[in-house]
């Protein structure tokens, strides 16, 4: 073991621990509350951070023994800063800081987003820079160039809705319980991706890598007026495949163009979306005839974890043993970047 | 009350960035319609019109999106809460503060814990790309500046 980083993740539903030495995962624990939340059709934030906070004790005790380490073991504390709900990261924060001050530690506050982009630099995938990484999830849809781990660069972004509140929004309409994502893409193996014709986001408007979602959500809603209750139900199956394509097309298709664009021979794939496994195909298709690795990690980490948190710590700067006790959660990301 | 039907995403922004002449900090505007009615764009011109550069995106997942123009602008939305007492939407407008203006999608379940809105609009969905706003304003002279509004987009 050479520098083992003790990692917290608490910004959305998932309350989460990891350690993970260099490029090793030795322990990742995700508490999820998304059964919780099912009760209600969606996050509830104070539901979430009161949450966090009777479970995120036990679940770095956990992540901790699974690693066979203990604390005094831990080169460095980090956790997520920002971006997500600010009741939620603050529980982590609070946790982290106590910690890290308790024991002596260096802490690393993390962006989110660095966090997914990094789950690729882990083993076993371990994919070195350069390589275009998508990340696509119910808060976010974006594409970076990653010359340097440290400095991800904002390629594409969408304009509107994200890709999974899209995806969250349409199973909605068609009648499937939250989380839709899922339901949505079982609905959709029995079904016809070109039954519909779905406006996919910006089409035809250049060369550009950003997204647009929003125009896809009201087709679909005027799609299931027009048909009524029980044609609807009929044809649940070929809307669910048709709605998903649009939705996961073009986030395989610009992330094709930004590789070409910027002559990289790797892509990876990201976020909660990233387990779509529509999604997953069409990437692995478009690399494969491109001659591109591509980096997939398993869907636990595409969806909220620690381990990624960790390694997005590698790459940020630790700030010193005392001078984190007056940083703070910050809801927001930052203008179009991410914050080291 | 001012109505106006808008044909393209581009006249419901023309809209919003007109309703943000007429803040000052401390405001608050409601909207209310339906998925895909066009909240979030006329957020959009709302937000573009006060200053704030690169994509304005919706809350719905992240709850509260705050960005900063000339002004602190809250963009919320409670489509994912159940509870009205909810503190997020609290937290937020707290970091607004007095300085800022507040766009809140989906209000009914807080609209009771907020303070009296500047503005209130109602979308509706009038087929393809057009859309029916029904603006309230908080007091008559909101309601005139309203009126002109429309009129001038209408001339």
């Amino acid at each position: 073991m050479t520098d083992p980083v003790l990692a917290i993740e608490t910004s959305c539903d998932e309350t989460a621990a990891a350690v993970v030495d260099g490029r090793r995962i030795l322990s990742s624990i995700v508490a999820s509350q998304a059964e919780l939340h099912s009760v209600y059709g969606g996050v509830v934030p104070e539901v979430a951070a009161r949450h966090h906070l009777t479970t995120v004790n036990a679940v770095v005790d956990e992540a901790l023994r699974e690693a066979g380490v203990s604390l005094s073991d831990i080169a460095r504390i980090a956790v997520t800063r920002r971006p997500g709900l600010i009741g939620a990261l603050l529980v982590g924060v609070a946790t982290a800081k106590a910690l890290a001050y308790a024991t002596g530690k260096d802490l690393v506050m993390v962006d989110h987003l660095h966090g997914h982009i990094a789950a690729v630099w882990l083993e076993p995938l371990a994919l070195d820079a350069p390589f275009v990484a998508l990340t696509a999830s119910g808060g976010h849809t974006r594409i970076d160039l990653v010359d340097d781990y440290a400095a991800p660069q904002l390629l594409g972004q969408t304009l509107d809705d994200a890709a999974g509140e899209a995806i969250d929004k349409g199973a909605r309409l068609l009648g499937i319980p939250y989380p839709g994502g899922p339901g949505l893409e079982v609905l959709a193996r029995d079904g016809d991706p070109t039954a519909f014709d779905f406006p996919v986001g910006l089409r035809g408007r250049g060369p550009s890598l950003d997204f647009s979602y929003a125009g896809v959500k009201t087709a679909l809603l005027y799609v299931v007026r027009d048909l009524g209750e029980e044609d609807t139900t009929a044809r649940r199956a070929d809307l669910a495949a048709s709605y998903q394509e649009a939705i996961v097309r073009p986030l395989a298709d610009r992330l094709m163009r930004a590789a070409e664009i910027h002559g990289v021979p790797a892509v990876s794939i990201g976020g909660g979306v990233a387990a779509n496994g529509r999604l997953r195909h069409l990437v692995e298709e478009g690399a494969a005839s491109r001659g591109l690795r591509v980096a997939i990690p398993d869907r636990s980490l595409c969806t909220d974890n620690a381990a990624m948190i960790g390694a997005a710590a590698a790459f940020s700067p630790a700030i010193p043993w005392p001078r984190y006790v007056g940083e703070d959660a910050i809801a927001t990301a930052p203008p179009g970047g991410i914050a080291a | 009350m001012a109505e106006i039907t808008t044909h393209t995403a581009e006249q419901t922004e023309a809209i919003g960035a007109g309703i943000a002449v007429l803040l000052v900090a401390g405001d608050i505007v409601l909207l209310r319609g339906d998925l895909g009615a066009g909240k979030t764009t006329l957020v959009r011109g709302a937000a573009r019109a006060l200053g704030v550069e690169g994509p304005i995106t919706s809350p719905t997942f992240t709850i509260a999106n705050a960005y900063i123009g000339r002004i602190p602008v809250a963009h919320l939305d409670t489509w994912r809460l159940s509870d009205p007492d909810d503190e997020e939407i609290g937290l937020a407008l707290e970091a607004i503060g007095e300085d800022g203006v507040a766009f809140v999608e989906w209000p009914d379940s807080i609209a009771a814990g907020l303070p009296e809105p500047r503005v209130s609009v109602d979308i509706e969905h009038g087929g393809g790309d057009s859309r029916l706003l029904r603006m309230t304003g908080r007091d008559p002279g909101t309601d005139r500046s309203l009126g002109e509004l429309v009129d001038n987009l209408r001339a």
